[in-house]
C-alpha cells in the first residue's frame, strides 16, 4: 500500500506547467491540420473550376510571374527571420527576438501589400471574382491564404507587445512557438499556391 | 442601405397563426422558468456554477439539456410533418402551406443532426471521457466552455429564425442552385449558414480538445490499447470531426461568397458548378453520420459488458473495427448521389466501399452477442435500448447495403425508402445509443438513478413507435413516393401514411414518459440516491469517483494496469483505500470569457444574416477582443487546499466503508 501511495504522489507531481505548455503546442498543431483541410477544400475547388473561365481570361493572361516571385520571396524569407526570432526567444534574448519579429512583420506586411496590389490591379481591369468561376476560385484560394497571413500579422503585433512588456516566460515562448508553427504552415501552403495556381496556371 | 439592413417589423410572421402560438408558448415557458429561478434565488448559481463553468461534467450536462430541448423542437417539426401528410391525401391541401412546410422539414433535419444528436453525443463524451482516462479535466477547459457556447449560439440563431424572418426552404442539405441567391433570396439560407458555421466551429474545437486530452493526459499506465472502449470510439469520432468539419466550413464559406458577394462557385452562370457543393457537402456529411454513431457503439459496448458482468468480447477487434469504419466512412460520400451521372466504374467503387462497411459493423454486432453469450444479462433500461438497437440497426444496415447498389439506388434515390433507411440508422443507432448512455451514466452525473418503470415504458413506446413510423416509409418508397412532398394524391399511399402518423404519436408518448421519468426521479431522488458512486458495479474509472464526481475528479491520479481498470482495482483490493496524504490540486477557474466571446460571434452571425454590417463588425471585434483579454488574464487558476480534498474524499470513502461495492 505504501509503495502504491508513493507512486501516486510522484504522478501528481507530474502535473505542472510544462505539461500544459506541451499540450498547447500539440493542440495547436492539431488545429493546423484541420486548417490544412480547409485549404485542401479550396484547392480541390480551384482544381475543378480553374478551366471554367466563362469565355474570359485564364491564368495565362493575367498572372505576372515576376511580381509573384518577389511576393513569394518576401514570404519565404520571413519564415527564415521568424526562425531567427525563435532562436533568440529560446536563448531568452529579448532584443534578438523582438528585432527579428519586427523584420518578419515587415516582410509579411510587404507580402500582403503586394497581394492587395495584385487583387486591386485585376479588379480595376475587369477581372474581379464575380467575372467567372475561375476568378472566383482564384480570389478565394489566394484570399483565404492572405486572410490567414493578415491574422498572423495581427497576432504577431500582439506578441511583439507581449514580449516587450513581459519578456520571455515559458507561456510567452509557447505562444511564440504556436505562432511560428502557424507562420511556417502558411509558408508551405503558399508554396502549393505558387505551384498549383501561378506556375501551372502560367504554363 | 438602412441602419438595420434588411431587418424591419415585417420580419415577424404575424400572419402565421401556428408560429405565433408557438412563440407565445415559448414566451410563457421562458417566463415561468425565469420566475422559478428568481423565486428560488438561483440566478447566481446559474451564472457562477453553470454558465461560466469550465468543469467538463457541468458542460456535459448543459450540452445534454440543450440536446433535449432541441429534441422537443425537432420532434414538434416531425409530428407536424407526419400529421400534415396524413391529412393532405387525395389532393387535399392539409394545414401547412408549402412555404411553411418546406421550412419545417429543413429545420427538422438541421436541428436533429446538428443541435440534438451532436450536443447529446458531445455532452456524454464531456461527462465521461476525462473520467474514463483518469484525467482531472480536458486539456483546454476554457476552450471547452467556449465550444459549448458556440454550439448554443448556433442553436439560438436557428430558434430566432422562427420568430424573425424565415428558415431555409431547401432541405437540410441546402443544395445550390436552390440555395443560391436567385432562388432563395430571403434570409432563410443565411440563418442556416451562420447557425452551422458557429456550431461547426464549436464542434471542431471540441474534437481538438478531446484528442489532446486522450493523447496527452491519460492516467499513468494506461496504454492506448487499454483505453475504455467508449473513449476509443469517441476518439475515432473526434478524428473524423477534425478531418471533416473543415470541409463543411469551406463549403459554407463558398456558399456565403456566392450569396453575399456574387461569386460563382455554385451558380448556374459564369462556369459555376453546383455538383461541387454536393460533393463537398457529403465529404463532410457522410463522415458526420459516423461521428454520430461511433460513440453510440462505444456506449452499447460499455452497457453490454457492465450488465453481463463480463469483460467485453473482442476489445481489440472492436477498436480496429471502429477505425475501419472511420476510415471507410471517408471514402463513400459519392453514394449520396449515384444519380449525378458519374461513370459506372466510379459508382461501382463507391458502392462496393459502402457495402464493405457492413463487415466491421458486423464484427461489432457479433462481439456484443458473444459478450452476452453465457453472461447473466440484467434487463435494465440501458440494456433494453441496446437490444432494441441491435434489432433496429441491423434492419437499417441491411437497407443501407441495398441502397449501396447503384442500380437499385437509381430507383430508390430521394424516395421515402431512403428516409426510412437513415432514420433507421440514426434513431435506431445513434439516438438509442445516447438514450442508453443517458440512463447508464445519469446516476454518475446527477447522483441519483432514473426511475426504471417509466424508463422501460419510454423504451417500448420509442421502439414500437419507431417501427410503426418508419417501416411504412420503406413500403411507400417502393410504391414510388418521393421525399419532401407537401401533399399527395395517390390512394395506394394513404394507409401507410396513416400508420406512420400513428407511429409518430406513439414516439410522442415515449418522449412524454421520458419527461415523466425525469420528474419522478427528481422527486424520489432520496430513494434513488447513488451514494456509492458505482451503482452498476462498473468496469472503468468513472465509477471509482463519487456521484456526482468530485469537481477535481481524482484526489490521486490512478495507476492503470488493465482495460477494465476499476474492475481490476476492485479485485486486487486497491479500491476505496485511504491514501496517506493528499497534495493540493491545480484547477482552472471559471470564466465568463467563453459566453461573452460566443455572444459577440452570435451577434455577428445575426447581423450578417440581416446585412447590418456595422453590427457584424462590432460583434466580431467584441468576440476577438474578449479572447485577447482572456489571454492576458492572470486570474485563471487556483489550488484546491488539502483540507478541502480530505473532507470530500473522506465522505466518499465513508460511503463505501463496507468494502468492495457490489
Amino acid at each position: 500500500m505504501s509503495t502504491l501511495a508513493a507512486s501516486m504522489q510522484s504522478d501528481d507531481a507530474h502535473e505542472h506547467h510544462e505539461h500544459h505548455e506541451n499540450n498547447t503546442v500539440f493542440g495547436f498543431w492539431l488545429y493546423l491540420m484541420t486548417d490544412c483541410l480547409l485549404f485542401a477544400s479550396f484547392f480541390a475547388t480551384y482544381a475543378v473550376l480553374f478551366m471554367n473561365t466563362a469565355g474570359g481570361v485564364s491564368g495565362k493572361d493575367i498572372f505576372e510571374l515576376n511580381f509573384v516571385a518577389l511576393e513569394t520571396a518576401a514570404l519565404l524569407v520571413s519564415s527564415i527571420t521568424f526562425g531567427l526570432a525563435m532562436l533568440g526567444a529560446q536563448k531568452q534574448n529579448r532584443k534578438a527576438a523582438l528585432s527579428w519579429l519586427a523584420v518578419t512583420w515587415v516582410l509579411g506586411a510587404s507580402f500582403i501589400g503586394m497581394e492587395v496590389h495584385e487583387f486591386h490591379h485585376l479588379i480595376i481591369h475587369g477581372h474581379g471574382p464575380q467575372t467567372s468561376a475561375f476568378l472566383t476560385a482564384f480570389f478565394s484560394l489566394v484570399g483565404l491564404h492572405g486572410l490567414h497571413v493578415t491574422a498572423g500579422l495581427v497576432w504577431m503585433t500582439i506578441m511583439f507587445i507581449e514580449v516587450s512588456r513581459r519578456g520571455l516566460p515559458d507561456q510567452t515562448v509557447t505562444r511564440l512557438s504556436c505562432l511560428s508553427l502557424f507562420w511556417h504552415f502558411l509558408d508551405i501552403v503558399w508554396i502549393c499556391v505558387f505551384t498549383v495556381v501561378y506556375l501551372m496556371g502560367a504554363m | 442601405m438602412s441602419f438595420l439592413g434588411k431587418l424591419s417589423i415585417d420580419a415577424i410572421p404575424y400572419h402565421e397563426p401556428i408560429i405565433m402560438v408557438t412563440l407565445a408558448v415559448i414566451a410563457v415557458v421562458g417566463l415561468v422558468i425565469a420566475g422559478l429561478i428568481t423565486k428560488y434565488k438561483q440566478w447566481g448559481t446559474l451564472w457562477f456554477d453553470w454558465i461560466t463553468s469550465v468543469d467538463h461534467k457541468r458542460l456535459g450536462v448543459m450540452y445534454i439539456v440543450l440536446a433535449l430541448v432541441m429534441l422537443l423542437r425537432g420532434f414538434a417539426d416531425a409530428i407536424m410533418m407526419r400529421t400534415q401528410l396524413a391529412v393532405a391525401t387525395n389532393g387535399a391541401a392539409g394545414y401547412l402551406p408549402p412555404e411553411h412546410y418546406d421550412q419545417i422539414f429543413t429545420a427538422h433535419g438541421v436541428i436533429m443532426i446538428i443541435f440534438m444528436a451532436m450536443p447529446f453525443m458531445i455532452g456524454l463524451m464531456n461527462i465521461i471521457l476525462p473520467l474514463q482516462v483518469g484525467a482531472r479535466d480536458v486539456a483546454f477547459p476554457f476552450l471547452n466552455n467556449l465550444s459549448f457556447w458556440l454550439t448554443a449560439g448556433g442553436a439560438i440563431l436557428i430558434n430566432v429564425s422562427l420568430g424573425l424572418g424565415e428558415f431555409a426552404k431547401t432541405g437540410w442539405v441546402a443544395y445550390p442552385p436552390l440555395a443560391g441567391l436567385e432562388l432563395s433570396p430571403g434570409v432563410g439560407v443565411d440563418y442556416y449558414i451562420w447557425a452551422l458555421q458557429l456550431s461547426g466551429l464549436g464542434t471542431l474545437l471540441t474534437a481538438v480538445n478531446f484528442l489532446v486530452t486522450v493523447f496527452k493526459m491519460r492516467a499513468p499506465g494506461m496504454k492506448l490499447m487499454q483505453m475504455p472502449i467508449f473513449t476509443w470510439t469517441c476518439t475515432w469520432a473526434n478524428i473524423l470531426i477534425a478531418a471533416s468539419f473543415p470541409i463543411l466550413t469551406a463549403v459554407l464559406a463558398m456558399l456565403t461568397l456566392d450569396r453575399y458577394m456574387d461569386f460563382h462557385f455554385f451558380t448556374k452562370e459564369a462556369g459555376g458548378n453546383s455538383m461541387m457543393y454536393i460533393n463537398l457537402f457529403w465529404a463532410w456529411g457522410h463522415p458526420e453520420v459516423y461521428i454520430l454513431v461511433l460513440p453510440a457503439f462505444g456506449i452499447f459496448s460499455e452497457v453490454i459488458s457492465t450488465f453481463t458482468a463480463k469483460r467485453l468480447f473482442g476489445y481489440k477487434s472492436m477498436v480496429y473495427a471502429s477505425g475501419a469504419i472511420a476510415i471507410l466512412g471517408f471514402i463513400v460520400w459519392l453514394h449520396h448521389f449515384f444519380t449525378m451521372g458519374s461513370s459506372a466504374n466510379v459508382n461501382a467503387f463507391f458502392g462496393i466501399m459502402t457495402m464493405v462497411i457492413a463487415i466491421p459493423t458486423g464484427v461489432k454486432l457479433f462481439n456484443w452477442l458473444f459478450t452476452i453469450y453465457r453472461g447473466r444479462l440484467v434487463l435494465s433500461v440501458p440494456v433494453l435500448w441496446t437490444l432494441g438497437f441491435m434489432v433496429t440497426f441491423t434492419i437499417g444496415g441491411m437497407t443501407g447495403v441495398l441502397l449501396a447498389i447503384p442500380g437499385a439506388d437509381y430507383v430508390l434515390h430521394n424516395s421515402l425508402f431512403l428516409i426510412a433507411h437513415f432514420h433507421n440508422t440514426i434513431i435506431g443507432g445513434a439516438v438509442f445509443g445516447y438514450l442508453a448512455g443517458f440512463a447508464f451514466w445519469f446516476p454518475k452525473a446527477m447522483g441519483f438513478k432514473l426511475d426504471e418503470k417509466t424508463g422501460k415504458a419510454a423504451f417500448w413506446c420509442w421502439q414500437i413507435g419507431f417501427l410503426l413510423a418508419f417501416l411504412p416509409l420503406y413500403v411507400l418508397g417502393f410504391l414510388g413516393m418521393t421525399r419532401r412532398l407537401n401533399h399527395t394524391d395517390n390512394p395506394d399511399w394513404n394507409v401507410w401514411l396513416y400508420i406512420a402518423a400513428v407511429g409518430a404519436f406513439v414516439i410522442a408518448i415515449g418522449i412524454f414518459f421520458q419527461l415523466l421519468q425525469l420528474f419522478i426521479s427528481f422527486k424520489n431522488r432520496q430513494q434513488l440516491k447513488d451514494s456509492s458512486g458505482d451503482p452498476w458495479n462498473g468496469h472503468t474509472l468513472e465509477w471509482s469517483t463519487a456521484s456526482p464526481p468530485q469537481y477535481y475528479n481524482f484526489a490521486h491520479i490512478p495507476h492503470v494496469k488493465d482495460i477494465d481498470a476499476w474492475t481490476d482495482m476492485k479485485e486486487s483490493g486497491e479500491s476505496y483505500q485511504t491514501p496517506q496524504k493528499y497534495a493540493p490540486i491545480h484547477m482552472p477557474k471559471n470564466t465568463s470569457a467563453g459566453v461573452f466571446m460566443s455572444m459577440g460571434f452570435t451577434i455577428m452571425g445575426f447581423a450578417l444574416i440581416w446585412h447590418i454590417w456595422w453590427l457584424a463588425i462590432l460583434g466580431f471585434v467584441a468576440g476577438v477582443g474578449v479572447f485577447i483579454k482572456r489571454c492576458y488574464s492572470k486570474d485563471v487558476d487556483y489550488y484546491v487546499p488539502v483540507d478541502a480534498i480530505s473532507e470530500i474524499e473522506t465522505a466518499h470513502l465513508t460511503a463505501n466503508a463496507k468494502g468492495v461495492n457490489s
